[in-house]
């Protein structure tokens, strides 16, 4: 038996000879902490997202940890990297989240994008489109457009895609409560454009459970919601064999206010809960699992966000193969977009964000992200302008291709402070995970609100520290200036795209069979009353042009809706 | 001593983003206020409603959605039309300076942008009503 076990070559030697060097380098650091006591030190609190951090660490903080808990890139449990070849086998893709107006403006951006060297697309939906509602519903008054594209029907989703190649270029699509039917606008789309569904690439959110925990763009109650998210698993695996069913989200939950662990947490054990349903319904986990995907949000602490994307490798992987029984090694890897934390870009001094979008960035590529959203500065203002959009991209291309960050996989694996950051998120999600299963699972508590409260309280606490001045941001509570509030132009979003899309709507309306809309949405009320897959009912319905919102309330006849527990 | 303010904490809209309510409602509430908040996708209508039938003194909309033009602008009708003009219309969110002030023109109180302290609309409101009481007075 070879001992490699510890992080250090001092577990190669004998141990008398190991034991010397440990007990010499205690007393170093005994040494070295009775000068750190008696210095001057700034009063701040030297905190990441959640305690206090050392103000140095040695090879006496990872004595517990061992060499195959970190491993190799590619190799389980994946700490170190998703792919054996890292970046040299193939660089993240640069993906902007992108949607305005109408299908017709949108497709002008991703046509831009796409010719800027972007390398796979990303669609933000109007709020109309998120919560279900066509554009011409009254619901959508004043909303069409202004947050993302409105797309109500296959016909929106044509005008959206056109001229855009479908079999080369992956599509990502931000959509959970009616994701289901956006996802068969968009087969749909392709097979009109002669393209079969099993060449498609690409992946729909679908992550209904943090919807109801942060995000907040729901149709339906819990298990009618998360029967469909199964039905998607179950159906996509051999129509939509090369799609990812879902993202599994940290990224709203943290936005909203979770710490680091708890964003690593309650996104993971919102992932094992889908892995169960799938498995309840009788799918093979080796089959599905390989289709499911994660989005992490990064922040501003850049180590302890590169040490969340190891330690969340290395999770997913261990209670994939250990926990699931997964066989398949595709089963164990966690696959993951990132996108930098919209919510630390400030309205003060905006270009300041083009800073800390950069630090993100950074992080997100030493942490080892496959594919990955930079913010643009201006976002706290309105959705980014061209200009804007260009610096964000630009600022991953500067990433990877000037920086040399590219060349070499997982550069800060064996760090002392990084892999304990590792094991000490994984540990505190450990204890999170065993106090959501004792008191009942991810939906017992989200019935209760118990989610939706720790992240509120996550939240009032960061603006405290902010009000308390115990957390310094330039621009907003330090270094603030009396420049004039607004230094750079910013996209105005009017009202012609909710005129445009009922003038539309009603052409489409007018056009379309009637007859046999009516009967679509028939056999799909009456498939919803029995436990069929209702992907192909639902996809029947969007080839026929049934409108996103025929669709929801059809389903919400037999579903009916979400309602939230208020509280503050 | 004068009574507690009172405040509904409103959502207008069908943005999810409730981080900001939620602050500000637990801040307003440590701050001494009595706060309802109604929840998130609220139509002005629903808004209007809950504002009379609670009594409220202060309504505090947040927005993110860009919607603003559109959902402000019926509170304050809606309010009006059912006598409630007494009713002080404040809130938050991503808005415009242009629209922040079209919005005040129309009869909205100070609106508030990403960054701004607690304490800066707490003070607000309690001046506003501290003026109220003392032209009642």
């Amino acid at each position: 038996m070879t001992a490699i076990k510890g992080l250090n070559d001092r577990d190669l030697k004998p141990a008398a000879e190991r034991d010397a060097e440990l007990e010499r380098l205690r007393e170093e650091v005994a040494e070295w902490r009775r000068k750190y006591e008696a210095a001057s030190k700034r009063d701040i609190g030297f905190v990441n997202s959640q305690k206090a951090v050392e103000p140095v660490y040695t090879a006496l903080d990872t004595e517990d940890i061992h060499a195959d808990e970190i491993g190799l890139p590619g190799v389980y449990p994946f700490t170190r990297g998703s792919h054996a070849t890292g970046y040299r086998g193939k660089l993240w893709t640069m993906r902007q989240f992108a949607g305005f107006g109408t299908a017709t403006q949108t497709n002008a951006r991703y046509k831009f994008l796409l010719a800027h060297g972007q390398t796979g697309l990303s669609v933000a939906f109007d709020f109309p489109t998120l919560m279900g509602y066509d554009s011409d519903h009254p619901r959508s008054l004043g909303e069409v457009g202004k947050c993302g594209v409105a797309i109500s029907s296959l016909a929106d989703m044509e005008t959206l895609f056109d001229g855009i190649p479908l079999d080369e270029v992956s599509v990502s699509m931000t959509i959970n409560g009616p994701a289901v039917i956006l996802y068969c606008f968009y087969i749909a789309a392709a097979e009109k454009k002669g393209i079969d569904a099993k060449q498609l690439r690409g992946t729909i959110q679908n992550d209904i459970l943090k919807e109801y925990m942060a995000q907040h763009a729901w149709c339906f109650p819990i298990e009618p919601a998360l029967r469909l998210i199964v039905d998607c698993f179950e159906w996509s695996e051999e129509k939509v064999p090369q799609w990812n069913t879902i993202s599994i989200s940290g990224y709203h939950i943290r936005e909203a206010g979770a710490t680091a662990a708890q964003e690593l947490a309650f996104t993971l054990a919102d992932g094992f809960t889908y892995v169960e349903r799938g498995m309840a319904r009788g799918l093979d986990v080796d089959g599905f699992s390989k289709r499911l995907s994660f989005f992490w949000d990064i922040h501003n602490d850049f180590f302890e966000e590169i040490a969340k994307l190891r330690a969340a490798r290395r999770i997913w992987a261990r209670h994939m193969k250990e926990r699931y029984g997964a066989k398949d090694p595709r089963s164990w890897i966690m696959r993951f977009h990132s996108q930098t934390a919209g919510v630390t870009l400030t309205a003060q001094q905006p270009m300041n964000n083009i800073v800390r979008v950069a630090y993100q960035g950074l992080a997100a590529v030493l942490g080892g992200t496959q594919s990955l959203h930079t913010n643009s500065m201006d976002e706290t203002l309105a959705l980014p302008t061209e200009e804007a959009v260009q610096v964000a991209l630009r600022t991953q291309q500067v990433l990877a291709f000037e920086t040399g960050t590219a060349n070499v996989s997982d550069p800060l694996g064996g760090s002392y402070y990084i892999e304990r950051l590792t094991s000490d998120l994984e540990a505190e999600a450990e204890r999170i995970f065993a106090d959501i299963e004792q008191q009942g699972g991810v939906v017992a508590l989200l019935e209760k609100g118990w989610f939706q409260r720790k992240i509120a309280e996550s939240a009032a606490r960061q603006q405290w520290e902010l009000e308390q001045r115990r957390k310094l941001v330039v621009g907003v509570n330090e270094f603030v200036t009396d420049e004039p509030e607004l230094t750079i132009p910013l996209l105005k979003i009017g009202k012609e795209a909710e005129a445009e899309q009922r003038t539309s709507m009603a052409a489409m309306r007018a056009k379309r069979d009637q007859a046999v809309v009516d009967r679509r949405l028939t056999e799909l009320r009456e498939a919803a009353r029995t436990d069929a897959n209702l992907m192909p009912f639902i996809l029947d319905a969007a080839r026929a042009y049934c409108t996103l919102y025929e669709i929801r309330a059809a389903l919400e006849d037999v579903f009916g809706a979400y309602r939230e527990p208020v509280f503050f | 001593m004068t009574r507690p303010i009172r405040i509904l904490v409103a959502k207008p809209g069908l943005d999810g983003h409730d981080r900001g309510a939620k602050v500000v409602a637990a801040a307003l509430r440590d701050a001494g206020m009595e706060v309802i908040y109604t929840g998130l996708h609220q139509t002005p209508e629903m808004i209007a409603t809950a504002a009379v039938q609670e009594d409220v003194d202060v309504v505090g909309l947040s927005i993110l959605s860009g919607a603003h033009m559109t959902l402000f602008p019926r509170v304050v009708e809606l309010l009006r039309e059912q006598g409630r003009d007494d009713i002080l219309i404040t809130g938050g969110g991503i808005l415009p300076k242009e629209d922040m002030e079209a919005l005040q023109a129309m009869g909205i109180g100070k609106l508030f942008g990403p960054g701004t302290h607690t304490s800066e609309l707490i003070d607000y409101i309690k001046n506003w009503f501290a003026e109220r009481q003392e032209q009642e007075a």
